[in-house]
């Protein structure tokens, strides 16, 4: 691998060199080369894939044909091997030809290329509707008319992150809940974000789209073969931005019928728990797992503040109920980084968060608030 | 008539002499190189190994904001204004610059403009942490109150940047010698005329754009909020009609220098002398007509997406010809490897393949996959790297001399060269890789998978660092205790420079002299 970085000239080489150097992957894994862009498993990627060898090819007969003469005339044309100078120096001739040919080379590109961009932006008769909604720092997954939305959270615990444990294989790669699709489906994300932008990346299927606050944007993919595909967020959105990862699983469509039932139920237990009284327990057990995914990023594993304020011995969490209330809710008014979290955890979540924030990190409120409170709060008391 | 320097401090404070000022802008900008240079082995240090080591997010954001931009407006931008100053009136024959007491303001304000940037990675809230290309909103309603002095440095930049440039145009349009037509103008001159026109025209629009981001943040106005009607993506737009022009102006003077050196060392005039200039003015048109292919995936309609890709990919034509015109110079030459003809001929062949990465990234639907990832920062670097920085560095072997009277050692210099140049290739190849395997740019930490050519790349960038004190060594030691120079310097150099002793007098040609 180092005599591949150290000498440029050994890029021409690699293609030959990935075929034989691309990674085993697990069964259900999608396959990964270490050094060139994976072809995908979409019509598009396969296209794009073409694309980027194609140019690639062209790259490297252009630069033959340029550093051999280049090196021909280091070797050769040096004043240790007594050449001496010619005194040339125009040639109307040349000049043309080397405008012409590049520019015909480039029509030959564009002429594919405009194609597969068409094909591209061709978002139309979706089967499958899927909003993507960029968070700092997580994405939120809508299917469209289903009924089925939920939060997709890096899943890396921090020890991994801080080297305090050996880092698992999906590494940074990994999320609490998948983003379950069935294959053989045209699916239409529409990509948009609630705070700054971010971009939503799935090398595999070749779709890259900016989640832009106020747009709507689309992109779309047709899944030929089952198995696990990941990606990133690509555009800097703050400081998590290295952090929040996804993960798409492309199943057939029974078990895609099955997973969209089994999440409707799920909602629907959601709601209902929302009418029920849990124990200060209860509720303290459960929002110490809401803590570490929605609040530890900037407030810190042990409240001690970070991006955010402190929650240990903050004047909030050991305030008034309301004032708090008011903040994880609707956000902070001076500080756009507090975001409004009312639409973005359920009401016994919320309550189970807020619960242990003014019951933990030294914090000593001693009150409990029930997923009916935080309805009623919602709703404008 | 003539008379020397003023003793002490107040010679630097106040002169007015070209020769002064391009030697403090180019200290100015070697220090801020080694700035910069430090905040990006911050960057490949956390990049080591995977997991978080050294540095937090929040700094690592910060580093590689502040890396970026005070490479870009710090070292490589003042650093080809020194460059100008101590060339350009010897090149045309004139006695000094055309207006030298704004030529002293031009350079004054920038040293306080850096100070206010980077003293903000010591104000509450950090630095700028959202990219040297701070895309609103998280440049605005999401950043650190530190943004204000960023805006601020930002501004008094770009005035020094138009001060330089409208300088440089009245001193070739006014000041040159008898006999010096535009076409017998040396290629250095060419390419920076163009390139202060680029400066001027842009400028104002990046003032623009960080003017309405004050707006926003502080006077209630929603240009880039959406939430308020205002378009997060005209940001982007206006910003990179000043980015992309500003990418050229950090290569085309680059082009001219190599044009001066190129054939000195192969001993035989600059093929297609008329062809160079014509390729160079019309990248300088085509830059403003293709800034949105750095947004193919902002969502653009299809009918932007295949113009902006169209137009880019004709960038290629005239960026060929030049290529071909350097490479034609060299063929049937007589050459020589002084160490300034081996930084032009590295510029040739990296700056080609960043090229070559650059048609790839061209290529819209592809682009799709490279966008923001390794692989962007691996091209951009190809080409910045070795496009400006290495041209630099030649230039200040090939004129040096000529500067300070003392010749550089030839051992010394090469030894350079080849640390910097494998410690380049080290650090940048791989970049191609991670990025084609789908690893994102801007990010602290990564998966083990490509933890192999991240660690790589890290070492390359501490031996690219290690180079450039080999480079402060060789620049000291030559002026200190360098031998003396002739006043050619090289074998038959063409040039008015070289007709005048070495080191160049404090005023030069103060009588203009023949041009055949």
């Amino acid at each position: 691998m180092l005599n591949i970085a150290i000498r440029p000239c050994a890029w021409l080489l690699s293609p030959a060199a990935l075929m034989t150097l691309s990674s085993l992957s697990l069964a259900d894994e999608a396959e990964r080369s270490s050094i060139n862009m994976p072809k995908g498993v979409t019509p598009v990627s396969l296209d794009i894939y073409g694309l980027h060898m194609d140019i690639f090819w062209w790259c490297v007969a252009i630069g033959i044909v340029v550093f051999g003469v280049m090196f021909y005339s280091m070797i050769v044309h040096r004043k240790s091997n007594g050449a001496k100078a010619a005194n040339f120096h125009e040639s109307t001739v040349l000049e043309v030809l080397w405008t012409v040919i590049p520019f015909a080379i480039l029509i030959i590109m564009a002429w594919p290329a405009t194609k597969s961009l068409i094909k591209l932006y061709d978002a139309s008769e979706s089967d499958i509707d899927i909003v993507v909604t960029g968070y700092q720092w997580k994405w939120k997954y809508e299917y469209f008319g289903q009924e089925v939305s939920f939060f997709s959270n890096l899943s890396t615990p921090q020890d991994q992150i801080q080297n305090l444990a050996p880092k698992g294989e999906h590494y940074l790669l990994e999320v609490d809940e998948h983003l379950v699709v069935p294959i053989k489906k045209k699916i239409r994300f529409l990509i948009t974000s609630n705070d700054v932008i971010h971009a939503w990346w799935v090398p595999s299927l070749a779709v890259k789209k900016d989640a832009v606050p106020g747009y709507v944007n689309e992109s779309w993919a047709y899944i030929e073969e089952p198995g696990i595909y990941r990606g990133v967020c690509a555009e800097l959105c703050g400081k998590d931005h290295g952090f929040m990862p996804i993960v798409v699983e492309a199943v057939d469509d029974a078990t895609y019928n099955t997973w969209l039932a089994d999440r409707r139920e799920a909602a629907k237990q959601l709601k209902a728990l929302a009418k029920q009284t849990f124990t200060l327990d209860e509720l303290i057990v459960r929002g110490e797992k809401v803590y570490g995914t929605a609040c530890m990023a900037c407030h810190g594993a042990n409240g001690e503040g970070g991006v955010g304020k402190a929650i240990a011995g903050s004047p909030i969490a050991n305030g008034p109920l309301a004032e708090h209330l008011d903040m994880v809710v609707n956000g902070s008014q001076q500080n756009a980084l507090m975001a409004a979290f009312g639409g973005q955890l359920s009401e016994v979540d919320l309550a189970a968060v807020i619960t242990f924030q003014r019951n933990r990190f030294g914090n000593s409120a001693g009150d409990l608030v029930q997923p009916v409170d935080v309805l009623k709060f919602k709703q404008g008391k | 008539m003539a008379h020397g320097p003023a003793k002490g401090l107040s010679r630097w404070l106040f002169t007015t002499n070209h020769k002064d000022i391009g030697t403090m802008y180019l200290w100015f900008s070697f220090a801020m190189f080694f700035l910069g240079g430090i905040f990006a082995l911050v960057i490949r240090a956390e990049l080591f190994e995977p997991g978080l080591q050294i540095v937090q997010p929040e700094i690592f954001n910060q580093m590689t904001t502040m890396h970026g931009l005070i490479m870009v407006f710090g070292a490589v931008m003042p650093a080809f204004v020194g460059l100008a100053n101590w060339l350009i009136p010897m090149m045309v024959g004139a006695p000094d610059m055309a207006l030298p007491r704004m030529n002293n303001w031009s350079f004054w304000i920038l040293p306080f403009a850096f100070t206010m940037l980077v003293s903000t990675l010591f104000m509450e809230g950090g630095g700028p942490n959202f990219g040297w290309t701070f895309y609103a909103p998280l440049s605005t309603t999401y950043a650190p109150p530190s943004v204000t002095f960023f805006i601020f440095a930002v501004h008094i930049m770009g005035a020094s940047s138009i001060m330089g440039s409208i300088n440089i145009i009245a001193t070739i349009f006014n000041m040159r010698a008898p006999g010096m037509t535009l076409m017998k103008m040396p290629l250095f001159v060419w390419t920076w005329l163009i390139t202060a026109y680029l400066l001027i025209a842009v400028m104002p629009v990046l003032a623009g754009v960080v003017t309405m981001m004050l707006m926003d943040i502080h006077f209630g106005t929603s240009f880039f909020d959406a939430a308020g009607g205002g378009d997060p993506v005209l940001f982007q737009h206006v910003f990179w009609f000043f980015g992309h022009p500003e990418v050229y102006i950090m290569i085309l003077p680059a082009f001219g220098i190599v044009s001066a050196i190129i054939p000195t060392f192969a001993r035989k005039p600059l093929f297609g002398y008329s062809s160079m200039v014509y390729a160079t003015a019309s990248i300088a048109f085509l830059s403003f007509i293709v800034w949105a292919h750095h947004m193919f995936t902002v969502g653009m309609p299809i009918a932007g997406e295949l113009f902006f890709m169209y137009a880019t990919m004709l960038i290629a034509v005239p960026t060929g010809v030049k290529v071909f015109n350097w490479v034609t110079t060299m063929f049937r030459g007589s050459m020589t490897f002084e160490t300034p003809m081996l930084f032009s001929i590295a510029f040739v062949i990296l700056f080609t393949i960043g090229g070559f990465s650059g048609l790839m990234l061209a290529i819209a639907p592809a682009d799709f996959q490279y966008h923001d990832t390794y692989f962007v920062v691996a091209h951009f670097h190809y080409v910045l790297v070795p496009g400006a920085i290495f041209s630099i560095t030649a230039a200040v072997y090939y004129w040096l001399p000529k500067w300070c009277g003392n010749m550089y050692s030839e051992i010394m210099g090469k030894t350079h060269f080849w640390v910097a140049f494998i410690g380049l290739n080290l650090t940048f190849f791989p970049m191609h890789f991670v990025g084609l395997a789908g690893m994102q740019r801007r990010v602290p930490d990564y998966n083990q998978f490509f933890a192999d050519f991240n660690q790589i790349s890290s070492m390359g960038a501490f031996l690219f660092g290690a180079a450039q004190l080999l480079f402060l060594y060789n620049v000291i030691s030559t002026i200190v205790k360098g031998k003396k120079a002739t006043d050619e310097v090289w074998e038959n150099p063409e040039g008015l420079e070289w007709t005048v002793p070495s080191p160049a007098p404090y005023h030069t040609f103060s009588v203009p002299p023949e041009v055949r």
